[in-house]
């Protein structure tokens, strides 16, 4: 597949990676790492929707649990950052499995829905325990705290969370190119199939679910750090929506695309509120219907695919060319 | 006893809804997300209505419904039949992204309080052990009423053979000469029409505020996984049922009154997880 081939193209790898290095440089640094945790989160997302073709609407449980773990194991025993965010991870990981098993018992719309109330469930929980989360206050103040370093420039944060972020991208494609993800995706396109070769389907799903909120957790575990507080905004459905949204606007099952759909949707947030525009939501809301009904495949697999199909025309071009006294039109295969 | 009406009258609202998101799943094999934000027009509606115009609530209650309904068969003919042919998740997306934009619309121009909307009916019913608002015994009766006609007429009645047979076999039912497609758009506009019905129903009794729907939307999910979404019975009584548990969750274990309903799914999903009066999904 043309996709998977551009995906591992070192020049593309390449670029990303100065994007993502130089981001601070071009954006105001604090939303560049809000960028940055987005687009782990939506990336995190598409494992689990563009490649296990699970529509998860409650991610926002993994990505908040993991927010106010990190704050908690921040503030009371002062863990170095990076440690608090892998402890986050750990916790969302350890939620998404009692999710997961009930989930994955449903598929298809009926995923999207489960997963959306155990999610709200999640929410209403946090709201109640407010002695540890703070309820409606959030959980403030949280520290940022590595070997007593001063980490309070977001700029030079920047960089200290990049490496986390670069761990969790190169795991989510490690576990789409592994063995395993190739698995996934024949449970993605043909459950009965994989089932009758001996797969344990359920069983599939329910590591990729549990994965795939482990590295949601590791963004919102680094999220709460970077802000320095956690709020029932991180469990929020609208939350889990907002990152479903960044997948589809990237495209699903491209990788590259969710991340810059972070990118897009955090700088349009950016933009829009500082531009003084109250209505996120319905400029939001608005992209995703247009986005739906006209570039199904997303931004990344929209330009993929003009690519792709003009590398076919040439080929055929250039094979006609080579035998012109061939009748018969070769075939582009790359559809 | 009073505990038991209040978690039926709240049960109404919730099988009112999951009637609606039934019909509309049962015709069109799409869940409309958007489900909440029209219940929450149509409590503006009717307060917009009141205020603007000094239109009554009895007036209110037949012309927003109407309003919306006719919206809604405009909202399926213009977005939701261009993607009927694709993953179901995709009008589910789309729902959502309409859901987003009809509420921030209304939060733009009213804001997040909520408004004030007198009820029409201020006097109570004495029932001999405790006295309740009027009010309130007639949405239940209402909500009751309007249950058992949609089923009825589901049912019994010519209309209603062809919207099921459209359900389960569109092409055979194309075959046999049927046009389908033309019944679409009318029951996606009705099922729109009941979520304004519900709307109107609410406004005098609940905060009328642009994110009323939103909230509600995920416990109606849960309440049609737990009925068996393709079952419009079981969506209604489960509708009923998870008003009244709640209702008496939160009288004997306040702390379980906002997630039990989230626990009974998670128990029907592990006992039946098709949902308690749910066939297995013929495609998965």
């Amino acid at each position: 597949m043309i996709l998977s081939r551009l995906a591992g193209r070192p020049v593309l790898l390449a670029a990303g990676l100065i994007t993502v290095l130089a981001l601070p440089w071009l954006i105001y640094p604090p939303v560049a790492m809000d960028v940055l945790c987005w687009a782990l989160f939506a990336v995190a997302l598409d494992v689990l929707l563009g490649f296990t073709g699970l529509l998860s609407f409650g991610h926002a449980a993994f990505w908040g649990t993991a927010a106010y773990a990190a704050g908690l194991l921040a503030i009371h025993y002062s863990l170095p950052f990076p440690l608090a965010v892998l402890g986050a991870a750990l916790a969302a990981a350890v939620l998404a499995v009692p999710i997961g098993f009930l989930s994955v018992r449903r598929t298809g719309i009926y995923f999207a829905m489960v997963t959306l109330a155990f999610a709200q469930m999640v929410y209403f929980l946090a709201n109640q325990w407010s002695g540890l989360t703070g309820g409606e206050n959030g959980l403030q103040g949280i520290p940022r705290e590595l070997f007593g370093l001063d980490l309070s420039d977001p700029f030079f944060f920047y960089y200290y969370g990049l490496p986390l972020v670069l761990v969790g991208l190169w795991a989510a494609w490690r576990i789409v190119r592994s063995p395993f993800g190739r698995v996934l995706t024949a449970i993605r396109d043909n459950p009965a199939r994989a089932r009758a070769l001996g797969y344990p389907v359920d069983r599939y799903k329910l590591l990729a679910f549990v994965l795939s909120a482990g590295l949601s957790g590791l963004a919102g575990g680094l999220y709460a750090i970077s802000h320095g507080f956690a709020s029932l905004q991180e469990v929020n459905w609208t939350t889990s929506g907002k990152v479903v949204i960044m997948v589809v606007l990237g495209g699903i099952g491209t990788l590259w695309g969710p991340g810059l759909g972070s990118l897009i949707m955090v700088q349009l947030n950016d933009f829009l509120s500082t531009a003084g525009f109250d209505g996120i939501d319905l400029v939001t809301g608005g992209v995703l219907i247009l986005i739906v009904l006209l570039f199904r495949r997303g931004m990344w697999g929209t330009v993929v695919d003009l690519l792709a199909r003009r590398a076919a025309r040439r080929a055929e071009a250039r094979a006609k060319a080579k035998a012109p006294a061939a009748e018969e039109p070769v075939p582009s295969g790359s559809a | 006893m009073q505990h038991i009406f209040n978690g039926l009258v709240s049960g109404s609202f919730l099988a009112m809804l999951a009637l609606g998101l039934a019909v509309i799943f049962g015709m069109l094999g799409v869940v409309n997300f958007a489900h909440g934000a029209f219940y929450m027009l149509g409590a503006f509606g009717a307060y917009l209505l009141l205020t603007e115009w000094g239109v009554n609530y009895w007036v209110a209650l037949a012309a927003v419904p109407v309003a919306l309904g006719l919206f809604g068969a405009l909202v399926e003919r213009v977005l939701i039949r261009r993607l009927s042919a694709l993953d179901p998740l995709y009008n589910f997306l789309l729902t959502f992204g309409l859901a987003l934009l009809l509420q921030d619309l209304v939060r733009r121009e009213y804001g997040v309080q909520s408004q004030p909307y007198t009820s029409p009916l201020t006097a109570t019913v004495d029932f001999g052990l405790f006295t309740y608002p009027a009010y309130q015994v007639m949405v239940l009766g209402i909500s009751l009423v309007v249950c058992l006609a949609v089923w009825l007429v589901l049912s019994k009645t010519r209309l209603g053979v062809i919207v099921r047979a459209a359900t389960e076999r569109p092409e055979l039912t194309r075959a046999l000469g049927i046009d389908v497609g033309r019944y679409v758009a009318p029951m996606f506009g009705f099922g729109v029409a009941l979520a304004g019905f519900a709307g109107v129903l609410a406004a005098p009794m609940r905060a009328v505020n642009p994110l009323m729907g939103g909230d509600l939307i995920i416990t109606v999910f849960a309440v049609v996984v737990i009925g068996g979404l393709g079952s419009i019975f079981g969506s209604v009584t489960a509708g009923f049922a998870i008003g009244l548990i709640t209702a008496l969750a939160n009288l004997y274990v306040p702390t379980l009154s906002q997630t039990i309903v989230f626990i009974l799914m998670a128990a029907v999903l592990l006992w039946r997880p098709a949902g308690l009066f749910g066939r297995e999904e013929a495609f998965t």
